[in-house]
């Protein structure tokens, strides 16, 4: 099934997608297959949580997945880090994200 | 200046694999890469990370298939420009290119293959208002020679291994060593780790975590960084320093090949998947650096399209030669260096 999610793109501009949950697909996957932010921006290595290109906020109270320690590692060593901030690459897309809001963190330049 | 048949830009996989395809032609070939060592995102990201798409390898880690690309083309006898990264491609009258490096290390070839992934790596560069009033005024990216630190007081920043080994190294040199970063835990390897945790037991290493540098000073060389412990402003620590360095890893950047007036897009060079050429003929894209339509990026499929551009290479090169693919296992394989490879003869011996 497909659920809901809100994202906000670099510039700013909110996009409500549909998000499979059967396609083991994870939130920086769905930024890009919806090209909300350009190639090459996002996902630079291709989702093993050692670069912060997905970065993201979450902005509704959804209970997530803890941070593996990868994670942790790489948002300690990340820029623009704030509370609410996640890998996208991290976050496997289920059932129980439906209706989450997140906000694309800024390009590191 | 440098002469070779084909200059590949990027020694990652594919640019490695294209050696291998080019001196089964009997084209030599060199690399220039921006890092020290061969074997781009494989080697500088994800050396330990097992990859399970290799044709061939039911799984195998990113350092050992640099280290067998390495040996597979080591009869063809590749050279390497490393730790340059290409800035700029000039056509001669004859049709060859001059590419020039930002160390100013020229190199001739009539074709040139960009194998240049993502692009080069650069250093994360922390976000500081007046960081750059600092470089080479006391805050340095990487560090070239570590003379230079020899009795001075050195803040590093960051949690990898680089930030660990070069905290361990310095500890001798410099007359002061504080490492900064932002939690307790360090990615780095349990021997690093460890020697860091002993050289802060005998006070040889100031550990401030978590914190952060927040701010630089100094009249135009840096005097002195802030560090910030908490979020709380007002309990900020001002540390006197000679030098700054932080690292915080690389990240891959297009660079000047996006001004080398080929079609871009997506951050990405365009090709012709008829033989990976790009819009400025003699000049091909192999690899993650370039898009079609339908690309992947694979190294499997970097792979294809090294194979690819060699034989139209060959053919640009020479254009009149007519030219047969060769099987390895019926050519073998003739190195540069006199080696030969080829299959054994079946043993013919008659039963009495």
């Amino acid at each position: 099934m497909d659920i809901k999610i809100k994202i906000t793109d670099r510039d700013g501009v909110l996009h409500e997608v549909d998000a499979p949950t059967d396609m083991n697909m994870n939130l920086m996957e769905v930024v890009r297959s919806y090209e909300l932010a350009p190639e090459g921006t996002i996902g630079i290595c291709g989702g093993m949580a050692m670069c912060a290109s997905c970065q993201c906020y979450v902005k509704s109270d959804h209970d997530l997945p803890e941070k593996s320690d990868d994670e942790e590692a790489m948002l300690a060593e990340a820029f623009n880090v704030r509370e609410n901030s996640r890998l996208g690459c991290q976050l496997h897309i289920s059932e129980d994200m439906d209706g989450l809001e997140v906000e694309l963190a800024p390009e590191e330049l | 200046m440098i002469k070779t048949d084909i200059l590949i830009i990027g020694a990652g996989p594919t640019g490695l694999f294209a050696v291998f395809e080019a001196g089964l032609l009997q084209l030599k070939c060199h690399l220039i890469d921006a890092l020290p060592q061969a074997g781009g995102q494989c080697s500088e990201i994800y050396p330990k990370k097992p990859i399970y798409d290799i044709p061939g390898f039911p799984e195998v880690l990113a350092g050992d298939l640099v280290d067998n690309l390495m040996e597979q083309i080591k009869p063809f006898q590749p050279s390497f420009t490393l730790g340059e990264r290409a800035e700029t491609i000039e056509k001669l009258d004859d049709g060859t290119f001059v590419v020039t490096t930002n160390k100013g290390t020229q190199h001739n070839a009539p074709v040139v293959a960009i194998a240049g992934g993502l692009g080069s790596f650069e250093p994360r560069k922390p976000l500081l208002e007046n960081l750059s009033e600092y470089e080479d005024n006391g805050v340095s990216y990487m560090i070239k020679d570590p003379e230079v630190y020899r009795d001075k007081k050195v803040v590093i920043a960051g949690g990898g291994d680089s930030a660990l080994d070069w905290s361990i190294f310095l500890a001798d040199v410099a007359s002061e060593v504080t490492l900064v970063h932002r939690r307790n835990e360090f990615r780095g390897a349990l021997d690093s780790v460890e020697k860091v945790q002993n050289l802060k037991n005998k006070g040889r290493i100031n550990l401030i975590t978590p914190g952060e540098i927040v701010g630089l000073q100094g009249e135009g060389q840096l005097e002195s960084v802030t560090i910030r412990k908490t979020t709380n402003a007002a309990e900020d620590i001002t540390l006197e320093v000679d030098n700054f360095i932080p690292l915080f890893g690389l990240s891959p950047k297009l660079g000047p090949i996006a001004d080398w007036g080929l079609e871009i897009e997506k951050n990405a060079i365009k090709v012709d998947t008829f033989d990976y050429q790009t819009n400025v003929p003699g000049i091909y894209a192999i690899g993650d650096v370039n898009t079609y339509p339908g690309k992947l990026k694979l190294i499997l499929c970097g792979f294809h399209e090294a194979t690819l551009m060699c034989q139209s290479a060959y053919q640009r090169i020479f254009p009149d030669k007519k030219y047969v693919l060769k099987y390895t296992t019926v050519g073998g394989i003739n190195g540069f260096d006199g080696s030969k490879k080829e299959a054994p003869k079946a043993v013919i011996k008659a039963i009495d």
